[in-house]
């Protein structure tokens, strides 16, 4: 009884609570180029929708950005509007 | 009750402010320009000569409606995201200019009209957008772009 290993049920965070940031405050990057689509689809998941705030760390001012470059970028088709097998 | 000395500056007021308003009317009629940035994507059934002549002539009827154009980026040929009017490929190309607000009207209704147009946007730029394009024209830039993908990266 003693020597059993304790089993966690879910995985234990291992020293990962770093504090996201918004790396357009950080960078001080005001204008988010909707051509650029290799940069947006750091903001864009495997189906081709934003990826939330809470994941990405970004600022709502930018957040509403970036939603903003991405639809531009879906309309000159540079991103797909639905897809299964981005990235 | 009324006052006499309140009557007597009322037109005072009336003045003031009819002095901005009468500035708004004379850069009406001369015309404010604000920067715009159109992409165009033409279908790719053209030949590379055509599409720079549609391209030609789109510039054109800019210039002849008081437009200044600014930049110009021919992308070629490139693969759409997905198929548009079942075209898998477009000529695309990219015009910055300044001009008069009502020119964009025209303009989008010549692209409208056009069947080799397969699809446009055209947006106003802010300040931003403005300072980001001319960095991004003289060159400077590619080292910013290499720190925001480090940095992405992290």
């Amino acid at each position: 009884m003693a020597n059993e290993q304790i089993q966690y049920v879910t995985a234990p965070k291992v020293d990962d609570n770093r504090k996201k940031y918004c790396r357009f405050k950080k960078n001080g990057i005001k204008y988010i180029d909707y051509k650029d689509e290799k940069f947006l689809l750091k903001f864009i998941n495997d189906q081709g929708k934003v990826l939330p705030r809470r994941l990405t760390g970004t600022s709502l001012k930018f957040q509403r950005k970036v939603a903003q470059a991405v639809k531009r970028a879906r309309h000159i088709g540079l991103l797909p509007y639905v897809t299964d097998s981005l990235k | 009750m009324l006052q006499p000395t309140k009557n007597f500056e009322k037109p005072k007021t009336i003045h003031t402010f009819a002095a901005p308003f009468n500035a708004g009317k004379t850069l009406k009629q001369s015309k404010i320009m604000q920067q715009y940035e159109t992409v165009v994507i033409l279908t790719p059934l053209l030949t590379e000569e055509s599409a720079k002549e549609v391209i030609a002539k789109y510039t054109k009827l800019l210039k002849d409606g008081g437009a200044e154009i600014v930049q110009e980026d021919n992308w070629g040929l490139k693969k759409l995201a997905y198929p548009i009017q079942k075209k898998s490929t477009g000529y695309y190309h990219l015009t910055e200019f300044k001009a008069p607000g009502d020119l964009i009207n025209k303009l989008e209704v010549e692209y409208r009209r056009d069947e080799r147009v397969l699809r446009f946007l055209t947006i106003a730029l802010d300040k931003h957008a403005i300072a980001y394009n001319e960095k991004k024209r003289s060159g400077a830039f590619n080292q910013k772009k290499t720190a925001k993908t480090e940095e992405a990266a992290s």
